[in-house]
């Protein structure tokens, strides 16, 4: 740990601002390219691709922008980070699954019928 | 902490010092407390990603995304968010060096990418409730309108408190307290980075897919 203040920004080089910067590109690029000339068939497998893609980049920012490693601040971001993503997790997985099953379980309303809707 | 443990037996032996020859407080306590914030804001956008992702598809006879979405629009405004946050960090480097001038320039140029994706949002914005899809349309609208809206807010804050560290900078220096305020504001910039990544892929990249 450093003695005085300041040394948070210490992290910061030129190096790895642009190699952070020439990753998110790349990890930006591919994804657009992806969806807007149709390259992958499946819509599906598309999603869990572009899904794919936006997590590595979460992982660039963190890492080359935000500069998190296992030492900064003592350790206490990274022990931040990982209970928030804990709760991240347990909030939309759970979100995603429950009203997915629930609207499973609902009677199946067309738009024709929505529009009829009072 | 070995710094305690060292410290204990020797107070231990005679009279036990109530004040610890060294201080631990963590280090950078302003910059550990404001990424706590900064997570209770993620858990903020992962509530309304979890109910964009619930009601992102309830489109209640409307428009879909795929009718909706301008995708080149997109790649602009994540283009713009982008350059953003490394201009930014150009900053912080022209921080380190000391050199005031370069900081205050490097911070104009990412207000004004900022200023430009807060433009072009809106001009979406405008042009979507324009053609009837307004936040009122349906449930998949008033997710999206909540979500990205909240992006758009928290970029048009952090556009304001750019603004006004660029006075403190330019009026009294790059002392030790405007660096700390520079780095809050350089992690509160890279975090609305980061979000947009999970909104140009969720929202926009998939809301596009059949």
């Amino acid at each position: 740990m450093s003695t005085h203040g300041g040394q948070d920004a210490g992290h910061a080089t030129l190096k790895g601002y642009l190699t952070g910067f020439g990753l998110s590109v790349v990890l930006t690029a591919i994804p657009f390219w992806i969806v807007m000339t149709h390259a992958i068939a499946g819509p599906g497998t598309t999603a869990i691709v572009v899904l794919l893609f936006a997590a590595v980049q979460i992982v660039v920012h963190m890492v080359y922008f935000l500069h998190m490693d296992a030492k900064s601040q003592g350790g206490w971001n990274l022990l931040a980070l990982i209970f928030t993503l804990v709760l991240v997790v347990i909030t939309l997985s759970g979100s995603l699954w429950v009203m997915y099953h629930l609207n499973e379980n609902m009677m199946p309303v067309s738009p024709q019928q929505m529009r009829n809707m009072p | 902490m070995s710094d305690t443990a060292a410290a204990l037996p020797a107070g231990a032996a005679g009279t036990r010092p109530f004040h610890l020859p060294v201080e631990h407080h963590t280090e950078n306590g302003t910059l550990l407390g404001f990424w706590l914030y900064l997570m209770s804001d993620c858990l903020l956008f992962a509530c309304l990603f979890a109910c964009y992702g619930v009601l992102g598809r309830s489109y209640a006879g409307g428009p879909t995304g795929a009718e909706l979405f301008d995708l080149p629009v997109v790649a602009l405004n994540t283009t713009l968010l982008l350059l953003s946050s490394i201009t930014y960090g150009f900053a912080v480097l022209e921080m380190q060096r000391d050199r005031r001038a370069a900081t205050l320039a490097w911070l104009a140029i990412t207000g004004l990418l900022g200023a430009g994706f807060v433009g072009v949002e809106l001009t979406e914005f405008a042009h979507l409730v324009h053609e009837g899809a307004g936040p009122q349309r349906s449930a998949f609208l008033s997710s999206f309108f909540t979500l990205v809206g909240t992006h758009g807010l928290h970029v048009s804050c952090g556009l304001l408190w750019l603004v006004t560290l660029m006075v403190q900078v330019a009026r009294h220096g790059l002392g030790e307290a405007n660096r700390r305020r520079l780095m809050c504001l350089s992690m509160f910039w890279h975090f609305l980075d980061v979000v947009w990544i999970g909104v140009f892929t969720f929202v926009y990249l998939m809301g596009v897919l059949p």
